[in-house]
């Protein structure tokens, strides 16, 4: 929550204050549309209207695709109400739902692969040459949030929210508040902001002993579920987030405002991913066995960021450049660098409407955590010091860069309503952080390039 | 009027604390005099037309915001920075 953007879009909608007779036109069109919903005809009570009419919606859906891996839908309604003394409510549902096939941890072989999955119901066969991929990701995620605004004095503005998630597997509860202080005519801005999450995680098939060897048999064998229950060590765990956010926003001129944060954060509990394995492999880097991994069950990471938006005159169009680095680092010697910059740019309005094309670009750069391998060998398991016996073979704690292309377009409809339509393209591209790579593995792919297509609609109502 | 000029005479701490609030007057100017250097930063409430457009929000669209922190979040070790980068999904 960063207090500044609430101080803008208020002002914005301010400046913007649609005409009494758009208004009455919503308001006609609402009271219709309950009307039709309800089936009392056209005429209807104008207090149903009433009860939408300082509401100012925005909605979005958006579909995402690794091709053969991911696939993913999410729906996002948020709603807006701002009330007399500038206390504003923010309401906001998400609902996503995910199929298909994400990396296992293993690695590609020259032969086929055959793992059991999660849940210890069968098993699923990969390819020679091919990343071992888990095809029975699937998920569907119900998110509420709730957040309140106001000032608390002159110059102090004060929120508080909660957040509600919950998945087949995941349960996640959330409460966070802010504090920001205004002062120098407004241009500067100080703020504090505590966060702490509360998430329990029910994984299908349980939680899998760190270091087991993941057994690969027949599951209707009657010795299976005997086999299966010696490499679980419970059936759920628990991780606890607290975040703290120091942000300070500066308006530098009329074209150009900056902010700057710091924030730490701390993640306590179960922070293995249950799913995944690393492949043991032998000197020549063929397969023996599979094992489950093991992260610490503490993670401390910081970051700073820093924000400028310059509004460019007629002579550029209008535009407004947005540009923003974050350097994160952590305890798990992760690092890293992310540069994202989009540019506004207002399009003639033709018919009287507006318009605006927005390219983006995004570049993120990481390193690896220190426990990460993209595989192990046989003689290097069971090491004595607890630091050396974490293990994840997770391409997403591993070394990478990424970049992200997109564009959007945006227009106002004639009742005065935002269209905007995005479509991004996200490619990921991990690299070997300085690990050998045994003979049989030098043909092969050990560090596939991840690929996404990001497309986008949004539409904001009153 | 006398009495406060002997008091004063002979109480070392009130010296003492003048001396103290003598360096936060010096403390005091001297962030004056920096906050005055920086008076060519920001602007007058009616140099705002600009910085009140939706464009020019920090975050000017924090539907857009939501969707890429949840994308990254489940892709990458980072989270957050300009917000919160908690928990709230199983999705890492």
């Amino acid at each position: 929550m960063i207090y500044p953007d609430n101080k803008n879009s208020k002002q914005h909608s301010q400046s913007n204050q649609h005409s009494q007779l758009k208004k009455a036109n919503v308001k006609m069109a609402l009271s219709m549309a309950a009307g039709a919903l309800l089936g009392t005809g056209v005429m209807v009570n104008d207090a149903k209207a009433e009860v939408l009419k300082d509401w100012q919606f925005d909605s979005a859906f958006l579909f995402y695709s690794e091709g053969e891996r991911v696939t993913a839908a999410e729906v996002i309604v948020s709603g807006n109400k701002t009330f007399a003394n500038d206390e504003i409510l923010n309401l906001k549902l998400t609902i996503d739902s995910l199929t298909g096939a994400s990396a296992n941890g293993a690695v590609v072989q020259a032969q086929a692969q055959t793992f059991t999955r999660p849940s210890g119901e069968g098993q699923y066969v990969t390819p020679a040459g091919e990343t071992p991929l888990d095809d029975t990701f699937k998920d569907t995620r119900v998110q509420l949030n709730a957040q309140w605004t106001q000032p608390l004095a002159e110059n102090y503005t004060g929120s508080i929210g909660g957040h509600f998630s919950k998945e087949f597997d995941y349960l996640s509860l959330g409460v966070n508040g802010n504090l920001a202080v205004d002062f120098y005519k407004k241009n500067s801005t100080i703020s504090l902001g505590l966060s702490h999450f509360q998430d329990t995680f029910t994984p299908m098939g349980g939680i899998p002993k760190p270091y087991a060897s993941m057994p690969i048999g027949d599951s209707n064998s009657a010795s299976w579920d005997e086999d299966l229950a010696k490499t679980r060590i419970g059936s759920s765990d628990k991780k606890v987030t607290s975040d703290v956010l120091l942000g300070f926003t500066q308006v530098i001129n009329r074209r150009m405002i900056t902010q700057f944060n710091y924030s730490y954060s701390m993640v306590r509990g179960y922070l293995t991913d249950p799913f995944k394995i690393v492949s043991v492999l032998d000197q020549q880097g063929t397969a023996q066995d599979y094992i489950y991994e093991n992260r610490p069950n503490e993670r401390n990471k910081q970051s700073t960021f820093a924000q400028a938006k310059y509004h460019f005159d007629q002579n550029l169009l209008n535009s407004v450049l947005d540009i923003s680095y974050r350097y994160m680092w952590d305890d798990w010697q992760i690092k890293s660098h992310t540069l994202d910059s989009t540019l506004y740019m207002p399009l003639s309005s033709r018919f009287g409407k507006q318009s605006y094309l927005q390219p983006h670009i995004r570049y993120y750069q990481q390193s690896a955590a220190k426990f990460y391998r993209p595989y192990t060998f046989a003689e290097q398991e069971n090491k004595t010091t607890p630091d050396e016996n974490y293990i994840s073979a997770d391409y997403r704690i591993g070394a990478m860069d990424a970049v992200t292309l997109g564009v959007k377009y945006g227009f106002s409809l004639n009742n005065g309503n935002d269209f905007s339509v995005r479509l991004e393209y996200y490619r990921q591209m991990p690299n070997n952080a300085g690990f050998d790579e045994p003979s049989e593995l030098s043909s092969l792919t050990v560090y596939p390039v991840v690929q996404a297509v990001i497309f986008q609609l949004s539409y904001s109502f009153l | 009027m006398k009495a406060n000029k002997s008091s004063i005479k002979k109480s070392p701490q009130l010296y003492q604390s003048i001396a103290v609030s003598k360096t936060k007057f010096i403390l005091l100017a001297v962030v004056l005099v920096n906050l005055s250097a920086c008076s060519s930063l920001g602007v007058e409430p009616w140099e705002r037309d600009l910085l009140a457009t939706k464009a020019m929000a920090l975050t000017s669209s924090p539907i857009d915001a939501a969707l890429d922190d949840h994308i990254y979040f489940s892709k990458e070790a980072s989270s957050g920075g300009k917000s919160f980068g908690g928990g709230g999904c199983g999705c890492n």
